[in-house]
């Protein structure tokens, strides 16, 4: 197994008492709850705390995107991929990812990722998303066009990385005379891709196609999800005609370690409970624009989320396989049962989540490579050769 | 008189129509909402007009063709079906979306229309007047943000929409979003060409109008060169539901209006 040390990189200072003023930290929440000042020291704190991971034999560190929100000060994962590309020297550096359809031009994404991978040598892993439904709030990109969009785009990335330029690409939502990337990526034919979701059939059918074989990521979701969803791209690839290998199958997942369970109970519990019911926090018609998924998806996550508006305890994310959390011995006991149940070779657990401040956090993921990591490493499959 | 409920067929595009009265033509061009229902106002005006309300494409029991991306793609196809229909000296009317898409077409081609009516239309935008964002309104902030009435918004709460309208609900908040979600409900160009509208044109407002303040009717006026505003006091975005006695009264008579 591999682990990577991901960072949402939260407005930690938020006044959770916002609450009683806005429904959401998501895009229309003031940012006047933003401080400069503070907001100076966590992007610090928080680029220490990444350079740290690598350090501690993490494999890689990484971050995502998101716009408009105290629940990650991230708009541009580039420029914290950058910050990390001369500071790091052995961990892969994981953008995860950048929500490609919502750039009018995917040519500087292109761009920017190569840049990274040159710089580093070739330790870039790109991550391609759509964003989530608030980001169409907070971007104005129409979501109807959302899977077009990622999916053109998708496909001018690629072929930027990898044919021979100028070449002329014209698609229905982007058109471009000259494409001709400098630079080329490093790694050849280009950097691995890896697909975050929060779970669809049509994006699993999507990732695991043999042209493709992306690591698919399922992010933030009950276990009993993660495990038919990874089992769904097993399953979508033995139709294909080839056996997934565990490198194609990623969990990301909050992670809190302590010296016994009840001291990481008492010292987690109002950092993950702050992380789910504020930093989470978002109405239903934010969440999912008319267009984001198809109306029969539509139709069956409304039904799944009608009660997401609960504010959830400590103990229901532990008891729904949403937080892992205890001892050094519980944690891997747990991870080492959900790895042998559901076979994925990649686990993301998240070592800073809602509040946790700074010295928890390196507590955290201190005692996480040192007593949890080393056990863990000898599970699952050697790797298969990449797609 | 009851309406016929039809579907026809344009261009491949298959769409549900409904039909009754007898007189000059009158084609209604619905809002976000719809048209499914054969509503008071439709009734009371098919007692002056031949009324037909189609709905739209991408709404309702209606094809979402993989032509339609905008508001002037709508506009098109109604201009090819007024010539279908052979519609001559039409009364041209739209709600909301229905009376930007009424725009729309009457600065392509006013030939065959006699008079345009358009009730609380989107379309346009004036910069330090924004319309508000129905996309992030919950289904009861939108019965309470579209009516003035908080009565009449209740009334319509108590009733839970059945599995199937909730699908049409959803459908028709789709094909809004694929119109209208960017540019967020106008057209940038609209302005440009509005002094094209060459016919007697009768812009109705609700006073109290949440969604699209009811300074737009002033602003539309300001545009068109024969507009004459009607504004109906203790009114939301919808007169022709919560005012249907005023609605139907002035726009008739403005239609009905001997012109030299």
């Amino acid at each position: 197994m591999k682990f990577y040390f991901f960072h949402l990189m939260p407005y930690a200072d938020l006044d959770l008492s916002y609450t009683e003023k806005y429904d959401t930290s998501w895009v229309k929440l003031p940012n006047t709850y933003y401080d400069r000042e503070k907001g100076h020291a966590l992007y610090n704190r928080y680029l220490d705390e990444l350079e740290f991971a690598d350090t501690l034999g993490f494999d890689g560190i990484g971050c995502n995107e998101h716009h408009q929100t105290a629940y990650g000060m991230m708009p541009s994962p580039i420029v914290i991929a950058s910050a990390l590309s001369r500071r790091t020297k052995n961990a892969k550096i994981l953008v995860l990812g950048s929500a490609i359809p919502l750039r009018e031009n995917p040519l500087w994404l292109a761009e920017e990722h190569a840049m990274i991978d040159t710089i580093t040598g070739g330790r870039l892993i790109s991550g391609f998303v759509r964003g989530i439904g608030a980001e169409y709030h907070a971007t104005g990109v129409n979501p109807i066009w959302s899977h077009e969009r990622f999916h053109e785009a998708h496909d001018l990335i690629i072929r930027a990385w990898t044919e021979p330029g100028p070449f002329r690409f014209a698609g229905k939502h982007y058109h471009f005379d000259y494409v001709n990337l400098w630079p080329r990526p490093y790694q050849q034919p280009h950097p691995p891709i890896w697909i975050p979701s929060q779970g669809s059939q049509e994006t699993i059918e999507w990732a695991s196609h043999p042209s493709r074989k992306y690591t698919y990521l399922q992010t933030f979701s009950p276990a009993a999800a993660v495990a038919r969803f990874l089992k769904m791209y097993r399953d979508q690839a033995e139709k294909y005609g080839y056996e997934a290998s565990g490198d194609q199958l990623g969990w990301a997942i909050p992670v809190y370690v302590g010296e016994t369970d009840e001291i990481a109970r008492k010292e987690a519990r109002p950092h993950i409970e702050a992380f789910r019911n504020k930093f989470a926090k978002m109405p239903f018609e934010m969440l999912l624009p008319p267009g984001y998924l198809s109306m029969s998806s539509m139709k069956r996550v409304a039904a799944a989320k009608a009660g997401m508006s609960i504010d959830m305890t400590l103990e229901m994310l532990d008891e729904q396989g949403m937080f892992i959390v205890g001892s050094a011995a519980t944690v891997r006991e747990r991870l080492a049962e959900a790895q042998k149940q559901i076979g994925f070779n990649h686990l993301l657990p998240l070592l800073q989540f809602g509040t946790l401040p700074h010295d928890l956090t390196i507590k955290n993921a201190t005692l996480f490579a040192q007593q949890v990591m080393p056990h863990l490493r000898p599970l699952g499959e050697p790797k298969a050769a990449a797609a | 008189m009851p309406a016929t409920k039809t579907t026809i067929e344009l261009r491949g595009c298959k769409i549900g129509l409904m039909r009754a009265g007898e007189g000059a033509p009158m084609l209604y061009l619905h809002g976000a909402a719809g048209a499914g229902a054969w509503l008071p106002f439709m009734e009371r005006l098919s007692r002056h007009f031949d009324l037909i309300v189609p709905e739209h494409p991408g709404f309702g029991v209606s094809d979402t063709p993989p032509w339609l991306g905008s508001v002037g793609d709508l506009a098109y196809f109604y201009l090819d079906f007024i010539k279908a229909f052979g519609l001559r000296d039409l009364h041209l009317m739209g709600s909301s979306l229905g009376g930007w898409t009424a725009l729309e077409i009457a600065i392509r081609s006013t030939h065959g229309l006699k008079t345009l009516t358009v009730n609380c239309p989107v379309g346009l935008r004036i910069p330090d007047v924004p319309v508000a964002d129905m996309f992030l309104w919950s289904p009861e902030e939108r019965a309470r943000n579209l009516f003035h009435d908080r009565a009449l918004a209740d009334q319509m709460l108590a009733v839970p929409p059945t599995e199937a309208e909730a699908d049409v609900l959803m459908k028709n908040n789709y094909a809004t979003a694929r119109l209208a979600w960017q540019p967020r409900f106008f057209n940038p160009d609209l302005e440009k060409w509005l002094h094209r509208v060459d016919v007697p044109t009768h812009i109705v407002w609700g006073r109290e109008d949440r969604l699209v303040p009811v300074a737009y009717a002033h602003a539309f006026a300001g545009l068109i060169p024969s507009a004459r505003v009607t504004i109906i006091p203790d009114c939301g975005h919808m007169p022709h539901i919560e005012k249907t006695d005023e609605f139907v009264r002035a726009a008739a008579a403005f239609c009905q209006e001997r012109r030299p």
